[in-house]
C-alpha cells in the first residue's frame, strides 16, 4: 500500500521547519519526504512502485503534520461508558487529528492492577481507529497509600503511572513509588499541587473569584507542589512529567530543574492555553476544569514557556461529563472538559494570535509527547509511522457542541468561532477520518 | 379598597415608557445601574410609610403568586419576604427546601421546573452556593428575587442597608462607610461593597486578614486590619456577623480574641465621627462582633430600623419586577 502526499505544507516539528513538500508513505510507514514539486509518475518509476496500487492525494497546499500525541485522554470504561466509551473517544480523536491517545487511569474502579489494564487494552483494540495507549493508576486505588505493581504492569503495556489529579501526599509513600519506578524505568505524571491549600477550590484566587465569591485557591499551591516534587526527584532521580503547569509562579522552578539535570517534563492542558478565569463569566460550569482557569498574565506565561520549550507538551486534558453532572451550581458541579475533537482548532488561536508558530505547536502536541513515551511517531522523518494530520489553519467555523463525537458535550467553546479544520487523519498510512 | 401610595401598576395603561428598572430578576446588584438603586429606593421610601400606618395594604401583586424557596435555614429575611409580599396582596408560599425533595436527590433544576409549572409570578430563592440562583433563573419564565446565594450576593440586604444610610444621613454618596468583620464569607459585605461604591461613596474593609483578602483592595475598597485606625472619622459602622458555619479552618484564633480586637464596643466606636451610626445585617452575635449595650443604644445603632427598611426595599422591588412582568406578558398576548 503505497500513499503520496503532494502538494502539502509539510511542517516538521523535528527540523522546525513549515514549507511545501511531499511526503511518501509505504506500508504504514513514512519511507520519504519529499520536495516541493515532485512529479508522481516520475518518482514512482524512479522507485519501482506500481503506479496501478498508489493512491496520489493532493493536499492543495494545506497543511500536513503529525498526528497529535495527547497524554492525558479521560475514556470513562471501565464505570461511567454513559460519559464516553473507547468508541466514541477514538472517533472524537481521530476527527481532531489525534493519533494517539493515552488514557488516564482515574476510572471507576481505577486501573491499578494488570487485569483492569489488560480490559482496557482489549476494549480500546476492539473499538478505537487510533492508537490508544494505557496508564496506570501510580498507587492503589489512587489512594496514596500502596503502589502499585509497576513492573507487572508496563509488562501488560502500561506507558506511564499517574494518580491524575489525586496527589499523593504522603511523601514518603511518594518517594518510594518514585524511587521503585526509576529502577522500572516508568514514567511517573503527576499533578504538582499542594492539596491542603487547593481544597475545595472552584476557582483562582483573584479579583473575579472574590466578586463571585467563589471558593478559590492561590496560584502558589502550584508552585508548591511543583516545588515538593521536584525535591522527591532529586532525591530519587525518578522520571517524572508534570501534567499540567498553569501558573506563572511555577515557570522559574521547573526551569531551575531543568537546569539541575533532572528528568523532568512538563505539559500544560489546551484550556489554559486558551482560555482564562474571566471565561467562566456568569458561572458557567463548561469553563470549570481541575486546575481553574487561571490569569490573563498566567495564560501568556505559559504560552511563551510552551514557546520556549519550557513547557514540553500540550493536552486536551479531555474530560467527558454528562449533562447532569454539569447543570449545578458551579461549587457543586463536575469538572473537566472534553477537548479531543477541539484540541487543534483551539491550539490554531495561538498561531493566530502570533503566540506559536505551526512547528512550535506540534512540537508541544506531537513530538515532545511522542519522545517522552519513547514513541517513534510525532516526527515527518524517514521510518517514523505514518500517523498524520491534514489540515486548514485558516478555515472558519461556529463551534457547535452538539455535532462533537464524544458521547458528552461539555466544551467550552461552544458557540464560540473558530479557526482551523481537521480534514482528515491517517493511522500508519490509513485513513481514520476524512471530513466531506 | 384605596391607597395614598402611588404605584405604576395600580394607574392606567401608558404608552410604552423605558421602565424605570430595566431588569427582569434581581440576582445582584452587580447589574443595576445607579439610578434603579435610587429607584428601588425612592419608591421603598413610600412603602416604608405606608407600613407605618394602621392600614398597611397595597395592592401591587394583587392576583400574583410569590414563592420562597429557601435551601438555606433563614428566619429573618423569610419572614420579611412573606409580609412584602402579603402587604402588596401577593399569594405567598413558603417553601423549606432542606426538608423537601432536594434530600430526595432532586436537582435544584428539576425543582425549579416543577415549580415552574405551577406559574409562580415572583420567586425568592436563597441558596448554600454562589451562583446557584442565576442558574435557576436561567430555568424558569417568573422574576426571581436572590435573598442570598453562598459568598456572592444579597441584593435586598444591600437596598435595605443603604436605605437606612439614606434616610438616617440625609444621602447615600460621599460617606465614609466601614464595613468590618468576616468579609470574605459576606455576600451582605460583596453586596454592599458593590451598591456603596457604585453611588461614590469611600469605603474601608476592616478585620483581621484571614477574613479580610487583599483582592478586596482591587474593587477600591481601602483594607484596615487595625480596627481603631479604620474607623477614624468614619460615618457609618457596618458590622458583620461572624460566619461560624462557613468556618472551614482556622480564620482566627478565638471568639475573646476576636471580640477584643475587632468587635465593636463604645471605645472602638469613639475613633468614628460622633454622630455614626452603627449597623448590622443580623442574627448577631453578641460578645463576638458587638457589644450587646451598643447594638441596644437607640442614639447610635440602626438595627432595628435595617429590619423595618428590609420590608419596605422587598415590597418596592418586587412592586418593580412585577410591573415588568406585566408589561411583558402584555406585549407577548398583544
Amino acid at each position: 500500500m503505497t500513499l503520496l502526499f503532494i502538494n502539502a505544507r509539510l511542517i516538521d516539528p523535528e527540523a522546525d521547519t513549515d514549507s511545501l513538500g511531499a511526503l511518501l508513505v509505504q506500508d504504514g510507514k513514512i519511507t520519504e519526504v519529499l520536495p516541493e514539486g515532485t512529479e508522481p509518475g516520475q518518482l514512482f518509476r524512479a522507485r519501482n512502485i506500481d503506479e496501478n496500487s498508489a493512491e496520489v492525494f493532493d493536499c492543495g497546499g494545506k497543511c500536513l503534520a503529525p498526528g497529535i500525541v495527547d497524554i492525558g485522554v479521560k475514556v470513562c470504561e471501565p464505570g461511567e461508558r454513559h460519559k464516553e466509551s473507547y468508541k466514541t473517544a477514538g472517533l472524537a480523536a481521530a476527527a481532531g487529528g489525534v493519533t494517539t491517545i493515552v488514557t488516564r487511569p482515574d476510572t471507576t474502579p481505577s486501573i491499578d492492577s494488570p487485569e483492569t489494564l489488560e480490559f482496557v487494552t482489549r476494549r480500546a483494540q476492539a473499538d478505537a481507529p487510533v492508537h490508544v495507549l494505557p496508564m496506570a493508576a501510580l498507587t492503589k486505588g489512587r489512594e496514596g497509600c500502596e503502589m502499585t505493581e509497576i513492573g507487572f504492569l508496563m509488562d501488560a503495556g502500561a506507558v506511564a503511572f499517574s494518580d491524575c489529579d489525586h496527589v499523593v501526599s504522603n511523601t514518603k509513600v511518594f518517594s518510594r513509588a518514585l524511587t521503585y519506578a526509576r529502577s522500572c524505568g516508568a514514567l511517573v505524571i503527576a499533578h504538582p499541587q499542594e492539596p491542603l491549600l487547593s481544597a475545595g477550590a472552584a476557582a483562582t484566587s483573584g479579583k473575579f473569584a472574590a466578586l463571585r465569591g467563589l471558593p478559590a485557591v492561590s496560584p502558589m499551591a502550584e508552585r508548591m507542589g511543583l516545588d515538593r516534587d521536584i525535591a522527591l526527584l532529586e532525591m530519587t532521580g525518578a522520571k517524572y512529567h508534570a501534567d499540567q503547569i498553569t501558573t506563572a509562579r511555577a515557570l522559574p522552578a521547573l526551569e531551575r530543574a531543568k537546569a539541575n539535570g533532572l528528568d523532568i517534563t512538563a505539559g500544560t492542558s489546551i484550556h489554559h492555553l486558551t482560555l482564562n478565569e474571566l471565561d467562566v463569566a456568569d458561572y458557567r460550569t463548561f469553563f470549570k476544569v481541575k486546575p481553574p482557569l487561571r490569569s490573563e498574565d498566567d495564560r501568556l506565561a505559559v504560552a511563551e514557556a510552551v514557546r520556549t520549550g519550557l513547557i514540553d507538551t500540550i493536552s486536551s486534558m479531555h474530560t467527558p461529563q454528562d449533562e447532569e453532572s454539569k447543570r449545578l451550581p458551579f461549587e457543586e458541579a463536575a469538572a473537566g472538559a472534553v477537548a479531543l475533537e477541539t484540541l487543534l482548532a483551539a491550539a490554531m488561536r495561538l498561531y493566530h494570535a502570533d503566540l506559536l508558530d505551526l512547528p512550535t505547536l506540534f512540537r508541544a502536541l506531537a513530538l515532545n509527547p511522542a519522545k517522552r513515551l519513547g514513541l517513534a511517531s510525532g516526527r515527518l522523518a524517514t521510518g517514523a509511522p505514518a500517523d498524520l494530520v491534514l489540515f486548514d489553519p485558516d478555515q472558519p467555523f461556529v463551534m457547535d457542541r452538539f455535532q462533537l463525537k464524544s458521547k458528552s458535550q461539555n466544551t467550552p467553546y461552544d458557540g464560540q468561532r473558530m479557526q482551523g479544520r481537521v480534514l482528515a487523519t491517517y493511522v500508519t498510512g490509513a485513513p481514520v477520518y476524512r471530513r466531506d | 379598597m384605596s391607597t395614598p401610595v402611588s404605584s405604576p401598576s395600580s394607574t392606567a395603561p401608558q404608552p410604552p415608557v423605558q421602565p424605570v428598572f430595566g431588569h427582569r430578576h434581581l440576582l445582584g446588584i452587580e447589574p443595576l445601574k445607579p439610578h434603579e438603586i435610587t429607584a428601588i429606593l425612592d419608591l421603598a421610601d413610600s412603602y416604608a410609610e405606608l407600613n407605618r400606618r394602621p392600614e398597611k395594604h397595597a395592592n401591587a401583586l394583587v392576583g400574583l403568586t410569590q414563592i420562597n424557596m429557601f435551601f438555606e435555614n433563614s428566619t429573618r429575611t423569610q419572614a420579611s419576604f412573606e409580609i412584602a409580599g402579603k402587604r402588596l396582596g401577593a399569594d405567598v408560599m413558603n417553601m423549606a427546601m432542606q426538608a423537601s425533595s432536594i434530600k430526595k436527590g432532586e436537582t435544584l433544576i428539576d425543582t425549579a421546573m416543577t415549580l415552574n409549572a405551577m406559574h409562580p409570578d415572583l420567586l425568592v430563592v436563597r441558596h448554600p452556593h454562589s451562583g446557584a440562583v442565576d442558574l435557576l433563573a436561567q430555568k424558569v419564565n417568573c422574576a426571581v428575587l436572590n435573598a442570598g446565594d453562598g459568598k456572592h450576593e444579597h441584593p435586598t440586604q444591600a437596598l435595605l442597608d443603604a436605605l437606612t444610610i439614606r434616610r438616617a444621613k440625609g444621602r447615600l454618596h460621599r460617606l465614609n462607610i466601614a464595613i468590618c468583620g468576616d468579609v470574605a464569607h459576606s455576600r451582605v459585605a460583596r453586596s454592599n461593597l458593590i451598591l456603596l461604591g457604585k453611588m461614590e461613596n469611600r469605603i474601608r474593609l476592616i478585620g483581621p486578614p484571614t477574613l479580610v483578602p487583599s483582592q478586596f483592595a482591587e474593587f477600591g475598597a481601602e483594607i484596615y486590619d487595625d480596627m481603631r485606625e479604620g474607623l477614624k472619622d468614619v460615618d457609618v459602622v457596618m458590622m458583620l456577623r461572624l460566619q461560624k458555619e462557613r468556618m472551614d479552618g482556622g480564620f482566627i484564633p478565638s471568639e475573646r480574641e476576636y471580640f477584643h480586637r475587632y468587635g465593636l464596643d463604645a471605645e472602638k466606636l469613639s475613633h468614628a465621627k460622633s454622630d455614626a451610626i452603627v449597623m448590622h445585617p443580623g442574627p448577631m452575635n453578641r460578645g463576638v462582633e458587638i457589644d450587646g449595650t451598643l447594638a441596644d443604644d437607640i442614639n447610635r445603632s440602626v438595627i432595628q430600623e435595617q429590619v423595618e427598611m428590609g420590608v419596605a426595599v422587598r415590597m418596592a422591588a418586587m412592586d418593580l419586577l412585577a410591573q415588568n412582568l406585566r408589561a411583558e406578558r402584555s406585549a407577548t398576548a398583544g
